[in-house]
């Protein structure tokens, strides 16, 4: 039952096709039913972010595992290519890379902590997940900047 | 499917701004989404300049006084005023709430923006499409089925079994939950939302129901149950102060408990 307005566009959201939301019921004025706002207008809360940023950071340690593996290969490549690599790695940009990454893993981590509680059905209360939602982002960014600090003041790795 | 902006004739421009009269006191902007089914144009963002002070305290007395002295045609549902019904369920200040519970005191500053329930189709203004939501409510046989042949009196159960259904059994499917859940905006059709989700708890918790294990192969499916991700937001907003967020995670610790299996379809 297309009843789309000439000008109405044919994107997925847009398409008629097996609708089971009422969005294409045929309306007076011909026109598909509009979606009323979502994002558009959600305010958010620390649980909705923690949960998105779980999302992000694990899809970006998808990456890191790609980086570790290059590193590997490098190696396997020989002295030249794993100073190549190394080279790159240790770069102030490589730096900021691999620390952008400590803090995805390191939030992952506390994230997934969080979710084991939440799977043993503890801790859902508004009040708790809030609290375990902030804690994971502190320790996201606490433990990476520790991590670093120690990494540092082992000489290890310099500017 | 994610789609974070909304799709084209379905984003509100600027529409009109109805103002205080001079002297006025108190002054709050209702910021409210409108859209006329009869005009073909896309829907707008009203603003009503209205002196609190000439109506009551909730959200929903304030769209009663503007209905009733500026605008006529702005359409709502409502009913007991009293937070039972579940049908003044709406985004208030970027929340789902009841209107009729919710202070205009409690909202974050002085232009409170009122949009329907998220990622529904709008029938007009404020009012929604809820048939999916219904339709899903109703997948889950929302009624006890009963091994036993039907008792002389009540069906017996023990005041420990009867607590089990506290915090499930107060529902009011007022859609506040479902609609605030960014899995279910993306997943509408296949997740069932967090609602029907507690309602279908609710009856696997019941002690005279006898189709629990047959309620839980209903729910194992990739999408049906799983879909929850845990953004909270369901028990974030729930004007009853319900949890289905907890209702979920026992449901999936029963799903993995010793003892279940999946029975042949």
């Amino acid at each position: 039952m297309s009843n789309a307005s000439p000008g109405a566009p044919l994107d997925s959201s847009n398409d008629p096709t097996g609708d089971q939301t009422g969005r294409f019921v045929i309306q007076p004025n011909g026109r598909p039913r509009p979606l009323s706002p979502h994002l558009q207008v959600w305010r958010w809360h620390v649980t909705m972010l923690a949960s998105i940023l779980t999302r992000i950071t694990g899809s970006a340690l998808y990456g890191a595992t790609a980086l570790i593996v290059l590193w590997l290969g490098a190696l396997a490549f020989g002295p030249e290519a794993y100073a190549t690599f190394v080279g790159l790695a240790g770069s102030p940009i490589g730096l900021i890379v691999w620390f952008g990454l400590t803090v995805c893993l390191m939030y992952h981590l506390a994230a997934g902590v969080r979710h084991l509680i939440w799977d043993a059905g503890a801790g859902l209360s508004p009040k708790a997940a809030d609290t375990a939602s902030h804690l994971s982002i502190w320790f996201g960014v606490i433990a990476s900047v520790v991590f670093w600090a120690v990494l540092f003041a082992s000489g290890k790795v310099t500017l | 499917m994610v789609q974070l902006t909304l799709p084209r004739g379905s984003r509100p421009t600027k529409g009109k701004v109805h103002k205080a009269p001079k002297g006025a006191r108190n002054v709050k902007t209702y910021r409210v989404y409108r859209y006329d089914p009869e005009v073909s144009a896309d829907p707008r963002w009203d603003e009503y300049q209205v002196s609190a002070d000439d109506h009551g305290p909730m959200l929903l007395d304030a769209l009663i006084h503007i209905k009733s002295t500026i605008d006529p045609t702005l359409t709502f549902r409502r009913s007991c005023r009293e937070g039972i019904c579940g049908s003044c369920s709406m985004n208030i200040d970027g929340r789902n709430t009841l209107a009729c519970t919710k202070g205009w005191e409690e909202c974050s500053g002085s232009t409170i923006a009122i949009a329907p329930l998220p990622h529904q189709p709008v029938v007009k203004d404020l009012v929604t499409d809820l048939t999916l939501f219904y339709a899903q409510y109703d997948s889950i046989k929302p009624y006890l089925q009963s091994d036993d042949a039907d008792p002389e009196k009540e069906r017996r159960q023990s005041p420990a079994d009867r607590e089990k259904l506290d915090g499930l059994y107060e529902c009011i499917l007022c859609a506040c939950c479902s609609t605030s859940c960014p899995s279910y905006w993306w997943n509408q059709t296949e997740y069932l939302g967090p609602a029907a989700l507690l309602q279908s708890y609710r009856w696997i918790a019941d002690s005279r129901d006898d189709k629990t294990q047959d309620r839980l192969d209903d729910l194992e499916d990739p999408f049906k149950l799983y879909r929850c991700h845990t953004i909270m937001n369901c028990a974030q907003v729930c004007p009853k102060g319900l949890n289905p967020a907890k209702a979920i995670a026992e449901t999936k610790k029963l799903m993995v408990a010793p003892g279940r299996r999946k029975q042949a379809a």
